[in-house]
């Protein structure tokens, strides 16, 4: 099974989100969680996350990239679901052996993810310590998928970035 | 006439705000006045029948009031524990009456009119006696009222079979004309449809009509003449008066008359049913105390001993809590007003000796006295039950107090008070409670909770749960007065207790405030924002979008009644706060649109 955390506060106003999410919703066994719909109070459900992790072969982390990280809701969603003794720590490897795909938008171009651009470092640097939560949880990294100046990029380009979103999630379909 | 009027308001006067002085009730007041004043005291009045019939009408107005209260769909919910309850307590207590009778000497004929008669009980007094006590609105005060409801009706087929009982036993007597049965039938449903007619369609425009003209002694003539006029199509066919007067109480209760009827009719009744208990008084016949005090007893005591035997049997089965079984016999102990229309009858009838029907109005007499004292005797007893109790519970308290050190009060353990507790109790917090509903609390206990009965704004009270000790108080209780009162104890006695309080509404806040409490929830006001969030969302709006628009009505509403405190305590210029609030409120949110569109613009966003 895959299960998507989906985590955009304003999702009517998301543009890549949107068009990634609407791209892979029909796939076979698949399970999306937005967050900050079922949440909204930030009253995360720990038990039903932990028990959707549970049924998960791979999973989905697609967010909006916020301030060089995550939104608000997806780290509170690692701080009281990913817990010690249950993903990491003794005892904790109820996550070991899944798979993750982090599926990223941001803001920015490209370019000014550079030591000379606006962000003054590459990107790369900014995944880092997504993919170490996931590592330490004993999960394998899958290459991750990002789209860049998500707001003024073509239709085409965010086509084209569903498309290699979904062709990503087939591999992990049950075959009909 | 005005001779008569000057003596039994005097009599009153003096007689009712003693008795309430040395806590005998109003009730018992009156009958004290009655006595000294009647035959058998200073004989000031002599007729007393006339005064007995003319005051019956107080109880007429007492129904018509009680029935404005209820309203018709309440009616319904109960109607299992007036027809289940009512008709346990007539069987058992009537059953039981009977078989005492016959004990007596009485033929069984006579016998089982007299157990029926003796089983039902004084309307006017068990619900004087109950709102005087609070005790209404409570489950043992619905229970007694179903079972009062029920006895009113039964009283009815009663009263009318007992002429066809006479003919039966006193052959000889050709007086009497007795319409056919289905005649009487007939007739009966003809004044209930006219009742209801007259409730449900004439009255509420009528009303309106006399409303119109805007002369307040009009509007209480009609009221007077609408209640006077029913129970006169009762009293016409043969049916009890307060019954009809009932069901009209009931069919406009729901009307926007409700309340300016009860204020214009309430002294009337007062006045009214104060007679008919001096009348009471009055009526009691020390002669025959004096010929034959032994059969006077004997019938007092093994009267009321079946009778209380049976209603706390009855209270048992219908579910009456333990505590409040014997509170529950002893309001519904005493014989009722309607005893002495049925023996009066059953004498005409020649069922009953005139001997026997005057020792029969004795007992009943005597025993309306006695439920003011077997009350007393009642609180006494339990008051001491309580002490015994509440040592015990202060002991494991102290115990308590050692491991926690947190320690908090709640006062009110309604729907409010309830959850917060739970919170506590399920986080394992040690709270006291108190609350004054003893139903309430009984349920409460089985469930292992420490609640205290008691009127929280009681100083004493609030000593003993340890409000000198304790660090808040939870002030959840449900009517403003109450609460207020609270609040001002608590801030005079234990200014270092911290409050956190629960507003009924705006006014209660701006109250709460100005009395320094600070922490305050109205609370209605979170429930009504989530729905408004839940509305927001099932339009279409993201949910967490909606909270955002929640979160900035919640803060613009709370700073703005902060601001206006002073403004919302002055009346006049309360509406034009209310009115800027709105304008500033709509400016707000204008911002805020204009503030999300230009960071979340959906070309400008991912």
């Amino acid at each position: 099974m895959i299960l998507i955390i989906h985590a955009h506060p304003y999702p009517q106003r998301s543009r890549a989100s949107r068009a990634m999410l609407a791209a892979v919703r029909d796939l076979p066994g698949l399970e999306v969680h937005s967050l900050y719909d079922l949440y909204p109070d930030f009253d995360i459900d720990v038990v039903a996350e932990q028990a959707a992790l549970m049924r998960a072969d791979l999973v989905v982390w697609l967010h909006p990239i916020y301030w060089y990280s995550v939104p608000a809701m997806l780290k509170h969603w690692f701080d009281v679901v990913l817990l010690r003794g249950w993903a990491y720590g003794e005892g904790g490897d109820a996550l070991r052996g899944k798979h993750c795909l982090w599926v990223a938008t941001t803001g920015g171009q490209e370019s000014s993810f550079a030591e000379t651009g606006a962000h003054q470092l590459p990107f790369e640097e900014f995944e880092a310590p997504i993919r170490q939560t996931a590592k330490f949880c004993g999960m394998v990294w899958e290459p991750s998928l990002t789209l860049h100046g998500a707001h003024v990029v073509s239709e085409d380009e965010i086509v084209a970035a569903s498309i290699a979103f979904c062709d990503r999630l087939t591999v992990w379909s049950p075959r009909p | 006439m005005l001779n008569d009027a000057l003596i039994y308001l005097a009599a009153a006067v003096i007689c009712v705000p003693l008795a309430w002085h040395f806590k005998l009730g109003a009730v018992l007041g009156y009958l004290i006045a009655g006595i000294l004043i009647g035959p058998w005291g200073l004989n000031f009045v002599s007729d007393v029948e006339s005064i007995m019939h003319f005051s019956e009408f107080g109880v007429v107005l007492m129904l018509f009031v009680i029935g404005l209260e209820l309203e018709p769909k309440r009616l319904i919910e109960m109607h299992k524990s007036v027809f289940g309850g009512g008709a346990l307590q007539l069987g058992l207590t009537g059953a039981a009456l009977a078989l005492g009778a016959v004990a007596v000497g009485l033929d069984w004929t006579a016998a089982v009119v007299v157990g029926l008669a003796l089983a039902l009980s004084s309307t006017a007094i068990a619900i004087a006696t109950m709102k005087e006590r609070n005790l209404l609105t409570t489950p043992t005060g619905q229970s007694s009222f179903a079972v009062l409801l029920f006895q009113d009706i039964a009283a009815i087929p009663l009263l009318a079979i007992i002429p066809l009982l006479g003919v039966a036993v006193v052959t000889a007597s050709g007086a009497g004309f007795q319409a056919p049965g289905w005649m009487a039938v007939a007739k009966a449903l003809g004044a209930f449809a006219a009742v209801i007619i007259i409730g449900l369609y004439l009255t509420r425009p009528l009303l309106r009509l006399v409303a119109r003209t805007n002369l307040r002694e009009v509007f209480t003539a009609f009221a007077l003449l609408l209640v006077i006029g029913i129970a006169q199509i009762m009293s016409l066919v043969g049916l009890s008066m307060g019954l009809g007067a009932f069901i009209a109480g009931v069919l406009l209760a729901s009307s926007e008359y409700r309340h300016a009827l009860e204020t214009d009719i309430e002294p009337f009744k007062g006045l009214l049913l104060g007679l008919f208990f001096i009348s009471v008084g009055m009526a009691i016949d020390f002669g025959l105390l004096v010929s034959q005090p032994g059969t006077v007893a004997i019938l007092v005591v093994g009267f009321l001993t079946l009778k209380l035997a049976t209603l706390w049997l009855t209270a048992r089965i219908i579910g009456v809590s333990s505590r409040q079984r014997g509170l529950f016999a002893i309001l519904l102990s005493q014989g009722g007003e309607f005893g002495f229309v049925v023996f009066g009858a059953s004498r005409t009838a020649g069922v009953l000796t005139d001997e026997w029907a005057a020792l029969l109005n004795m007992t009943v007499a005597l025993s309306m006295t006695t439920t003011p004292l077997l009350l007393l005797a009642h609180d006494w007893w339990s008051a001491r039950i309580e002490c015994a109790g509440k040592g015990k519970e202060d002991a494991d308290e102290i115990d308590g107090l050692d491991e926690k050190e947190t320690r908090v009060i709640i006062a009110g353990f309604g729907r409010f008070g309830q959850i917060v507790g739970r919170l506590l109790f399920a986080n394992g917090i040690n709270a006291v409670v108190l609350d004054h509903d003893p139903d309430q609390i009984e349920l409460l206990r089985t469930f292992g909770y420490k609640v205290f009965y008691g009127d929280a704004s009681r100083l004493d009270l609030l000593h003993a749960a340890g409000a000198a000790q304790a660090t808040l108080i939870v002030n959840a209780i449900d009517n403003v007065e109450g609460s207020l009162l609270l609040t001002d104890i608590v801030r005079k006695n234990f200014p270092g207790l911290k409050m956190i309080a629960r507003a009924r509404n705006v006014m209660h806040y701006v109250e709460l405030r100005s009395r320094g409490v600070d922490l305050i929830e109205r609370e209605t006001f979170e429930a009504a924002l989530k729905a408004g969030r839940h509305t927001l969302e099932v339009l279409g709006i993201d949910r967490f979008r909606a909270r955002d628009m929640a979160n900035i009505f919640r803060r613009h509403n709370v700073r703005n009644l902060e601001a206006r405190i002073q403004v919302f305590k002055d009346e006049a210029s309360r509406a034009s706060a209310v009115k800027a609030g709105r304008d500033e409120l709509a400016a707000l949110f204008a911002r805020d649109r204009e503030q999300f569109e230009s960071e979340h613009s959906s070309d400008d966003w991912h």
